[in-house]
């Protein structure tokens, strides 16, 4: 049986300007010991899938199930089961330490005083935050204090944990430790279940047994990484740098372009155009364009076909 | 039900209430020295006017009352906005303990600070303004006491629900509520001189009917001004804290539904 399972969820939001489609049709299916990916930009539906999932939110249509029991009618028999970290969280209170604040969340569920501190104190020296553990939360850097929020997530042993964006802002030695650690606590015990959004294309390659890739709400693919990579290795892709930074809008609407990412670069003299070809016919003509903007392709480099040219693929368009 | 959870939920959520008194000593002055002054100021008036000496006694337990009534409003039934707008509410929804279990830890973490303002008024009262007290029933002044405290907290977590709903506009419920509940209750003049309809219709609070039992109980003058006897308002007390604790337990799981369904457990800065 499924972990996890979505049956054409769809999800509206009514707002002033009218109503927001934020998920459209959702179908998804996740097995226990998975570490599922759901990747896509901001605005896709990553979050509204997560509130749904994690019991806070109804879907507006169809329906999901949560361990085999419906996240509408059983949400009680689910939350024991759970739990959800999201990136750039700020949850309990300023002025108790980390370890009160740890222990205070772990009351919510039940666990007796003891195993909570032996747990806490445990998963302190795992995400390296132990020399904090009597700090003030209020005195905690943001990297800090995402690795206090993994804990308060993962201390009570849930058998599916959401992450939403868990490393959302966090530099890149923070962002190490929490995924090393969220790597392993699944290998320990393959009945767990993760459901992991981001739009880190690395992270999602990196941690994820499978990828659900989302835009405007809707599902476009879901596979694992290799296969995803797979679709789009018989696709041309290139890395041009031009100079001056010129408009470039106009490549993606070109015959035989599945997907343009351009980028300007740090020092604002260059652009970096990342497309993605079905095969190389277009190539002439795109250079010969940017060349009738009084512009120079000053490199092209063929690459390895990543995620993110999965995702320009399928998408059209970047994450970022 | 699982007792145990929510117990241990109870006094998770009461616990940095305490932490925070104690961290945070300021709240001794903010919390004792100036309620002190507001009931100072309704006792100098009574005297100038030279009202019957029961009316400065009135005015004390008014204000032992009020702490409690002040921690109910903004720190019980406005706390569920509060956890949603920094990012806590949906991790106490996610929890799998009981709403009432957190409310009520709330309730008992914000009760020493409370119940702190209230002796101090109390010891004020009985010493600085010389009030006479003769208790004709000390368990019947406790039962009193605590009934209204149950009832009172009943009515809390039924406000909670709607504050859940509502968002910021409930912030305006509050300030709506706190003066109007100072008249119809009575809290610093027997509300019978309101009449006695208005003061029957104002005994669905459960601090008008609780103040008007424990100023008979305390002051043997006090009968001249009461709605009901004693008896028959514990009784009404007891109906009221059981009716506001169901009602209350009824609105929070609605209300979650209703929130869930229109995401507005999720939103922010509404």
């Amino acid at each position: 049986m499924e972990t996890i399972l979505t049956k054409d969820v769809s999800r509206t939001f009514r707002t002033k300007k009218g109503v927001i489609k934020a998920l459209e049709n959702t179908n998804i299916s996740v097995n226990a010991g998975e570490l599922f990916g759901v990747l896509g930009p901001n605005g896709a539906g990553k979050t509204t899938l997560i509130k749904i999932l994690s019991t806070l939110l109804l879907p507006t249509s169809g329906e999901a199930y949560v361990l085999g029991y419906n996240v509408e009618k059983e949400a009680n028999k689910i939350k024991p089961r759970i739990n959800m970290v999201s990136g750039g969280e700020f949850s309990g209170y300023g002025l108790l330490t980390v370890k009160e604040n740890l222990w205070m969340f772990s009351q919510f569920y039940g666990i007796p005083s003891k195993e909570a501190k032996k747990r806490i104190n445990e998963l302190l020296e795992l995400v390296q935050l132990e020399d904090k553990k009597d700090s003030k939360v209020r005195t905690l850097s943001s990297g800090q204090r995402q690795k206090m929020n993994i804990i308060r997530g993962f201390m009570t042993d849930p058998d599916v944990i959401f992450l939403d964006e868990p490393t959302l802002g966090l530099d890149v030695t923070t962002s190490r430790t929490i995924r090393k650690f969220i790597q392993n606590w699944l290998r320990e015990d393959r009945s767990r279940t993760i459901l992991l959004t981001t739009h880190h294309m690395l992270e999602a390659e990196e941690l994820c047994d499978r990828i659900a890739v989302i835009d405007n709400g809707k599902v476009l693919v879901v596979d694992t990484p290799e296969n995803l990579k797979q679709r789009v290795r018989r696709d041309v892709v290139l890395n041009l740098v031009v100079e001056p930074v010129v408009d470039v809008n106009w490549v993606s609407s070109m015959e035989g372009v599945k997907g343009c990412l351009a980028r300007e670069r740090e020092n604002g003299l260059s652009l970096l155009l990342r497309v993605v070809l079905e095969d190389d016919t277009p190539i002439a003509d795109i250079l010969a364009g940017i060349t009738n903007q009084n512009a120079r392709v000053v490199h092209v480099e063929k690459k390895e076909p990543t995620l993110e040219d999965v995702f320009l693929a399928l998408v059209g368009k970047g994450l970022e | 039900m699982n007792l145990s959870l929510n117990l241990r939920a109870m006094v998770g959520r009461a616990y940095p209430r305490l932490i925070g008194a104690n961290r945070e000593p300021s709240w001794i002055f903010y919390e004792t020295f100036l309620p002190v002054l507001t009931t100072a100021a309704y006792v100098c008036i009574y005297k100038a006017l030279d009202a019957p000496k029961e009316f400065v006694g009135f005015v004390v337990i008014g204000g032992v009352m009020t702490a409690y009534w002040m921690n109910v409003l903004w720190s019980m039934a406005a706390q569920l906005y509060w956890e949603k707008e920094v990012g806590n509410l949906q991790l106490y929804m996610i929890a799998p303990m009981s709403k009432m279990a957190l409310l009520a830890g709330m309730a008992i973490g914000g009760l020493f600070t409370t119940s702190t303002r209230a002796l101090v008024i109390l010891t004020a009262g009985i010493y600085i303004f010389k009030v006479d007290v003769d208790v004709s029933s000390i368990t019947h002044l406790l039962l009193v006491f605590f009934l209204t405290l149950g009832a009172l907290y009943g009515l809390g977590m039924l406000f909670s629900s709607l504050y859940l709903l509502w968002g910021r506009e409930a912030w305006h419920l509050s300030n709506l509520l706190q003066e109007p509940v100072y008249l119809v209750s009575g809290f610093y003049f027997p509300v019978r001189k309101l009449g006695f309809s208005l003061a029957l219709a104002a005994s669905i609070l459960p601090t008008t009917l609780g103040l008007d039992s424990m100023r008979q109980l305390l002051f043997p003058g006090a009968h001249t001004w009461r709605i009901l006897t004693v008896e028959i308002e514990t009784k009404i007390l007891a109906i009221l804290t059981i009716v506001f604790i169901l009602l209350a337990k009824y609105a929070l799981d609605h209300v979650e539904k209703v929130a869930r369904r229109e995401g507005r457990l999720i939103m922010r800065w509404q």
